[in-house]
């Protein structure tokens, strides 16, 4: 059973403490992403897991078994690494098979596992190249097939794609997905890059500067952020973010602009209360070009500032009350800066934040 | 057309320097070693005699005391004393090299940089303002006379070169690769044996050559710290070709050859390793 608990573990460099003592249930063949800004912790905590991080104060089980003090080749997990890490005086084969012939494996078995591994990960023809005469995505492929032919309890991955090109890296990823529905196992995998996260995790954990902000689903992430770091950090464009205060039951931005609250986020605000408004692109759209159309809504005339066309949509540069946002405008047709536009709120989807504790108010 | 033709005059112009570079580097040690072939008054003689007219083995086998003309010198005791003494103080220097270089590569601990420092500035001190002090201490030791004396001695002098080229090479690995072995089944000891010693062996091997041309070499303090064939090397014992009024240059230049010859074998096997080590570029991948 590949299940990985971490209770209340702290990582400290001498004084300086990098984790704060987190905890995380991760379940068996569960595919759990690490996400946040860089320096957060996430390669720390993965390497506290690895065996190859010291920890400073909790526990973390694997399988069931304490493994504080287990060294990384006792633990039975495998790890990938953001530069591979291949072994440059081995051919792939040696390379893939290294691990079971140090666990004195016979050569048949070994034999077996290899070239099953490079059947899944299509490195059947260049097994007995070194890595030098690898490509990006290859090398990268030859470090997957070595984490993988040890059949362990669980993979680690450290933002394994970030040395690859843009196109590469979204074609590694879809085989990352590919090899996790093949090979069933525990994964956990660190990226700073929030769409790898919400393509590929089963559950999210975002972290900050040492400490776990939400664990989540992809789309529990996404539609119900617990503060407004998370709200901001997952998602492409960010959400708009906006300063307001409640008023007689509105939204007010200035003497110009309030909204309705929404009825879902009603019962959670008081009169005179400060907050941050939160409101995806998605969600701010010219009216007839928008994804929720039906359902709770409001709307505001706003002036375009700039139109950044994508193709199947348009991002559309705007101000509300004097600060910045982002629109989106589906099914596009031409906009003209300057040209004002009627936009539609979706209500339903928008979040309120306190403005004190960044939390969004549906919690604090 | 003229982008060619400056091409071409500057490779010639290139050309040109290096052959006279190898001129300048190369005529003397040649002239040594013809001179080991030739007899004495052929090489004082005035004028000089450029292209050698009478080769002859004569003053190897006077060296061995296989013909009459010449006291015979002790070479093979000599030859031994070299080799004990640059073979033994080589691999101490390499042990100690391995050790201190994988520590300044890979751990942080208290005052690394500080004896880092320490260690490369002892070799701005020559060694030959160190020769009283040794003798005075070996004397106090008795190891005035022994080849253990003159091995510490090349292992002081070898250890800060060695440990800073191996912990250059260390450098050059990345630690994942340790940690990936780690993972994979290696305890720390099998994972520097199986990974990082083999990627680090050319900056090794560099080193050790180094190592042992220096103690091979060294003269000025082995002249201090030897007195008999006890522990007499090769470079001392070319002074026995000296006598009060004269020289015996075509002796000493036969002496030199039987030197020069172990320094060539060695740089040659390793050769491979030497261009790959001091091009530092063996890792990568
Ligand atoms: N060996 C170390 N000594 C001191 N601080 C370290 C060390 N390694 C990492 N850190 C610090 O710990 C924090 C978290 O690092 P890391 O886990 O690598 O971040 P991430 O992988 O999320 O980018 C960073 O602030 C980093 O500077
Ligand atoms: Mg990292």
């Amino acid at each position: 059973m590949g299940n990985i608990t971490l209770n209340k573990v702290v990582k400290a460099y001498g004084k300086l403490e990098v984790v704060h003592g987190i905890d995380l249930d991760i379940a068996h063949n569960e595919f759990v992403v690490l996400v946040g800004p860089s320096g957060c912790g996430k390669s720390t905590t993965l390497r506290m897991i690895a065996g190859l991080e010291d920890i400073s104060g909790g526990e973390i089980h694997i399988a069931n078994e304490l493994v504080n003090d287990l060294p990384p080749r006792k633990r039975n997990i495998s790890m990938v690494f953001q530069n591979y890490a291949l072994y440059p005086h081995m051919s792939v084969r040696e390379n893939l098979g290294f691990g079971l012939k140090i666990a004195k494996q016979p050569q048949n078995v070994i034999d077996q596992r290899v070239n099953e591994a490079a059947e899944i990960l299509g490195l059947s023809s260049l097994m007995e190249r070194t890595p030098a005469e690898l490509s990006g995505g290859q090398r990268q492929r030859v470090a997957m097939g070595r984490a993988i032919v040890r059949h362990p309890e669980a993979f680690l991955f450290d933002e394994p794609l970030s040395n690859l090109d843009a196109k590469l890296r979204v074609q590694m990823r879809t085989e990352i997905k590919k090899l996790h529905q093949k090979v069933k196992t525990t994964v956990v995998y660190v990226t700073h890059d929030q769409v790898e996260a919400m393509t590929l995790a089963d559950r999210i954990v975002v972290m900050k500067d040492g400490y776990i902000e939400q664990v989540g689903t992809p789309m529990e992430v996404f539609n119900h952020p617990v503060n407004t770091f998370v709200a901001s950090f997952i998602g492409s464009p960010p959400m708009n973010l906006l300063p307001a205060l409640i008023v007689s039951g509105a939204i007010w931005f200035d003497e110009n602009t309030s909204i309705p609250v929404p009825s879902r986020l009603a019962p959670h605000v008081t009169e005179g209360q400060e907050v941050i408004f939160g409101l995806r692109p998605d969600d701010l759209t010219p009216e007839g070009h928008g994804i929720h159309d039906s359902g709770e809504g409001t709307f505001l005339e706003l002036k375009i500032d700039l139109a950044e066309l994508l193709g199947t949509e348009t991002v559309l540069y705007t101000q509300i009350a004097g600060s910045e946002v982002q629109g989106k405008m589906f099914v596009p047709r031409d906009v003209t800066p300057g040209e004002v536009l009627k936009f539609r709120i979706a209500l339903e989807k928008t979040h309120l934040f306190d403005a004190k504790t960044k939390k969004s108010v549906r919690i604090s | 057309m003229t982008s060619l033709h400056k091409r071409q005059v500057k490779a010639v112009l290139t050309w040109i320097a290096t052959f006279i570079l190898m001129i300048v580097m190369c005529v003397p040690g040649l002239w040594v070693v013809l001179s080991g072939f030739r007899p004495n008054r052929e090489i004082l003689a005035k004028p000089p005699v450029w292209i050698p007219e009478d080769l002859t083995l004569d003053n190897f086998a006077a060296i061995f005391g296989l013909s009459d003309a010449q006291v015979a010198i002790p070479v093979i005791d000599y030859f031994a004393n070299s080799m004990i003494i640059a073979v033994t103080s080589t691999a101490i220097a390499l042990l100690v090299g391995m050790s201190g270089g994988y520590a300044f590569a890979r751990f942080r601990f208290g005052g690394k940089n500080a004896l880092f420092l320490g260690l490369m500035l002892s070799r701005a001190v020559p060694g030959i303002a160190l020769s009283l002090p040794v003798f005075i201490i070996w004397s106090h030791l008795g190891l005035i006379d022994a080849p253990m004396g003159l091995i510490i001695v090349y292992v002081a002098l070898n250890v800060p070169f060695t440990i800073w080229l191996i912990d250059g090479f260390f450098r050059q690995i990345p630690k994942e690769l340790s940690e990936a072995a780690q993972v994979d089944g290696c305890t720390r000891w099998q994972a520097f044996w199986k990974i990082e010693f083999p990627l680090a062996r050319s900056g090794i091997a560099s080193a050790g050559v180094f190592a042992f041309l220096t103690s091979w070499n060294e003269y000025a303090l082995a002249s201090q710290l030897t007195r008999s064939t006890d522990s007499k090397t090769l470079p001392v014992g070319l002074m026995d070709f000296t006598a009060q009024f004269t020289i015996d240059w075509a002796g000493m230049c036969a002496m030199a050859v039987i030197i020069i010859i172990p320094a060539l074998i060695l740089t040659f096997l390793v050769q491979k390793h030497l261009i790959a080590g001091l091009t530092f570029g063996g890792v990568k991948g």
